[in-house]
């Protein structure tokens, strides 16, 4: 579940703020080029379509596949150009001019052009690609069209020439930056998609750091270096192979013998005390931060949570730390919807501290004093379930009995959007993990007024029309010279929600990813908030 | 012969409709949407809607299938939600290792069961028998991913005489056909001990004995062929059993079968991968079943005139 971030609005502009800490590559010493490195996945790779791919194992390659006009400055969350040499933003905020950069070319040996942008975004758009990511360009001009079925194009994306491309908005969106780096935007070659008949994914053709040369299904995945990448000495592996189907367990006992170098999905809870005290322990795990928040939704249209005091109480109720604990301490206690990567986070916020006495006397106060009984619903994978027992147990201890229903995630997901449905959801395996680190995306889908409709991602069902103004407010602040106030606006957006008491913030997981003791560079390359694995920084040392 | 024949193939489709059928219903009657398992949550209600139109979820139910089974017939699984690609190209990419893993676990688990079983049944009550019984006790009941692992972590990490994972080599499927080979030869040891102490007493072996033949030839010739009936009936079951995958072994060993896209389809609900691999396992147990009520009359002539 990487990626799941908002889509509408704002200049993003770069966000100064960066507490993405110690995070060069450089610092550890200049990269090495060169070397052959092996990856494996549990999970088949479902598609490498960056008009379709929604995932955190697929996202990281679809990025190294493609380009597109704009990245992120390694390590930071301030976007850059890339595929662009230069941009426009006019003052207004509703019209973006990109420069592409000359000689670039696709691996089928064609030149990228700027009707190659246009076509790709509207592609992914068009209802009839199935993709998850239209809604991110719903700031251009005629996306209504185009998803509505009245118009096949997007009116709002000129190309006035090859190398120019304007994109004009309906309205200011301080995003938009932000938009052009994620993976739908990547740009691909209209004659390829046609060739692939319906089948892109397995047969991609893009122009970025690395071509996808072997595929066999349920196996591997052979991806080779682009001798010709804009960027010099980018990538620094030659090749890098991904087999898939391969169990967490048996992954690293590969690693460990030198056979795997990246064990994607992390450390079994059961291997994880035993690797952490090995010999090589401090090089072999990767733990790195990531924009994710584990929460605890509280239904505010179901009895008792549509009392204030009620969803307050439970805030106080619920010990983090020991949670954290079951995740073998890879995760740190949260005490607002944003995560402390994402600028905006408020650091000196102390929300409800965990005070049993008080969480009683509170639900007392609202007419509780014997407790109710209720329902959390949690997804049945390990360690979700053992999260909401522990969970259930803080609750008892106020007098709350909540009976758990573990459940398969898409189930989980359905019940959350059916109003009346779920009073209680433990997050966890389903939580918010931001597509791009900016505020916003934490907000309009999972806490504003339009997420919280049938099959919408508002589990709490919480809508505050003033909440919801500021928001917009804070989104058409596109000019780069506002960046810091907006992020401000943002941040205090979150921590007054905190008053309402919508979720109960939990932890913050850190992710793992396992690496062999010949790979270079600094953790965060290995889980980049907004790439995950960083195949173009990653190393071999020799 | 003819006759029994059309008329099992008649069988055959009338049983793989009512799969789907019951597949089919059961899938659309869960309680989550594949529209919006592919859509994630930044999608606009819109997407969403937009999707589940793209993929036909927006009609209704009969139609849904009538649609779906006028594919079928014309030899067309459909398009997976989430990959895009094709049901069929998905399926029989990882035909070969499923069928492979297949025919090397029956093999091992009827090679070692048939011998275990008979010496078992030979040596009744002494100690070779209480050793199989109990080994085969012990097959029967361990659970596959603990095998597995412990073969795994013996044979192929600790002593490295075998890849860790993967397909292939001959050396990659050693492990995981041992592994269902050991687990399976349990249940075939104990059946064919049964079955031989039971024709061993019977009076025409006692008259064979009598006329003074060798207990080798007793043993082989008149009694083994009678015992094996009950083993190739389960061999049918089993070649159905292992055409659906065996996720937990496919797992351990990373071994790309269909076990392995059906796990991951029913995380996603993608519904034609499921119904693909439901059909196809379908299909699998009738034909093991067919070919074992047609081997069945040639080794026992009794079935053959009946």
């Amino acid at each position: 579940m990487f990626k799941r971030w908002l889509r509408n609005t704002t200049v993003a502009t770069m966000v100064a703020i960066a507490p993405v800490g110690t995070m060069s590559a450089i610092a550890q010493g200049a990269p090495q080029q060169g070397g052959d490195i092996v990856v494996t996945y549990k999970d088949d790779i479902t598609t490498l379509d960056p008009a379709i791919g929604y995932d955190w194992v697929n996202w990281s390659m679809i990025k190294s596949l493609y380009s597109r006009l704009m990245d992120y400055e390694p390590g930071t969350p301030n976007p850059v150009p890339s595929l662009a040499e230069s941009f426009e933003v006019a003052p207004d905020g509703l019209t973006y001019t990109f420069k592409l950069r000359k000689g670039v070319k696709f691996s089928n040996g064609r030149e990228v052009v700027a009707s190659d942008v246009k076509y790709s975004i509207e592609r992914a758009v068009d209802p009839k690609t199935q993709g998850p990511g239209a809604g991110f360009f719903g700031a251009i001009n005629g996306f209504e069209d185009l998803t509505g079925g009245k118009s096949t194009t997007l009116s709002g994306i000129e190309t006035p020439d090859a190398g120019t491309v304007v994109f004009k908005l309906s309205r200011p969106d301080a995003t938009f930056l932000h938009v052009l780096a994620i993976n739908f935007a990547s740009v691909v070659p209209k004659e390829a998609i046609e060739a692939a008949s319906g089948d892109f994914g397995k047969s991609p053709v893009g122009s970025g750091t690395f071509t996808l040369k072997e595929w066999t299904i349920g196996q591997r995945l052979v991806f080779e270096k682009n001798p010709a990448y804009y960027v010099k000495n980018v990538p620094h592996i030659d090749k890098f192979t991904v087999e898939v189907g391969q169990e967490p367990l048996v992954a690293l006992l590969r690693l460990q013998k030198g056979e795997v170098d990246i064990a994607g999905d992390g450390i079994p809870p059961a291997k994880f005390l035993e690797i952490k005290n090995s010999p090589d322990g401090a090089q072999i795990i990767v733990d790195g931060a990531q924009l994710h928040t584990g929460y605890i939704t509280l239904n505010t249209k179901m009895k008792p949570f549509d009392n204030v005091k009620v969803r307050q109480a439970l805030n106080m109720a619920v010990n983090k730390d020991r949670v954290a604990r079951i995740l073998n301490g890879r995760a740190t206690p949260a005490n607002q919807p944003l995560p402390p990567l994402m600028p905006g986070y408020d650091k000196s916020f102390t929300g409800y501290a965990y005070d049993v006495a008080k969480a009683k006397a509170l639900l007392a106060e609202a007419g509780f004093a014997d407790g109710f009984e209720t329902v959390l619903y949690s997804t049945n994978t390990d360690p979700q379930p053992r999260i909401a027992q522990a969970i259930q147990q803080d609750l008892a201890a106020i007098g709350v009995k909540a009976e758990i229903r573990a459940l398969a995630q898409a189930n989980v997901i359905a019940a959350g959007g059916t109003e009346g449905e779920a009073p209680m959801i433990w997050s966890g395996g389903m939580a918010w993990i931001a597509d791009f680190p900016d505020a916003s995306n934490f907000y309009g889908p999972i806490l504003g007024c339009a997420g919280a409709v049938q099959g919408g991602w508002n589990w709490s069902w919480y809508c505050n029309k003033d909440l919801d103004a500021r928001a917009v407010a804070a989104d058409s602040m596109s000019d780069p010279a506002k960046a810091a106030e907006r992020t401000a606006a943002w941040g205090k957006v979150f921590t007054d929600i905190m008053a309402d008491a919508p979720w109960v913030p939990v932890i913050n997981e850190r992710r793992v990813v396992a690496k062999s003791l010949r790979m270079g560079g600094a953790d965060n390359i290995y889980i980049d908030p907004t790439r995950v694995i960083n195949y173009d920084a990653i190393f071999v040392k020799q | 012969m003819a006759i029994l024949f059309i008329r099992r193939l008649v069988q055959m489709a009338l049983i793989l409709l009512g799969v789907a059928a019951i597949t089919f219903v059961l899938l659309y009657a869960l309680p989550a949407d594949p529209a919006r398992m592919i859509a994630g949550r930044s999608a606009t209600a819109q997407t969403v809607a937009n999707i589940r139109r793209e993929l036909g979820l927006d009609q209704s139910l009969p139609v849904q299938f009538w649609s779906y089974l006028s594919n079928l017939l014309q030899g067309n699984l459909g398009r997976s939600y989430a990959q895009k690609t094709e049901v069929a190209t998905l399926i029989m990419a990882r035909l070969p290792a499923t069928l492979t893993l297949m025919f090397s676990g029956i093999v091992v688990e009827v090679v070692l069961g048939l011998t275990l079983g008979t010496i078992a049944a030979v040596r009744r009550g002494g100690f070779v028998d209480r050793l199989v019984m109990m080994a085969s006790f012990v097959g029967v009941s361990a659970p596959q991913f603990v095998v597995a692992l412990l073969l795994l972590y013996v044979f192929a990490a600790t002593l490295g005489w075998f890849p860790m994972s993967g397909y292939g080599t001959f050396s990659h499927v050693v492990l995981p056909a041992a592994t269902l080979g050991v687990l399976g030869a349990g249940w075939y040891a104990r059946m064919v001990r049964s079955a031989m102490i039971d024709v061993l007493n019977q009076d025409y072996v006692r008259t064979a004995r009598a006329k003074g033949l060798s207990s080798r030839r007793i043993t082989f010739r008149h009694a083994l062929p009678n015992a094996v009936l009950p083993v190739i009936a389960m061999i049918g079951i089993d070649i159905g059993q292992f055409m659906g995958g065996v996720v937990v072994v496919e797992a351990v060993y990373g071994w790309p079968g269909i076990g392995q896209l059906a796990w991951q389809a029913i995380q996603q609900v993608d519904i034609p991968i499921i119904m693909g691999v439901t059909l196809t396992s379908a299909l699998a147990i009738i034909l093991g079943n067919l070919v074992a009520d047609l081997i069945a009359p040639v080794i026992d002539p009794r079935i053959r005139t009946r």
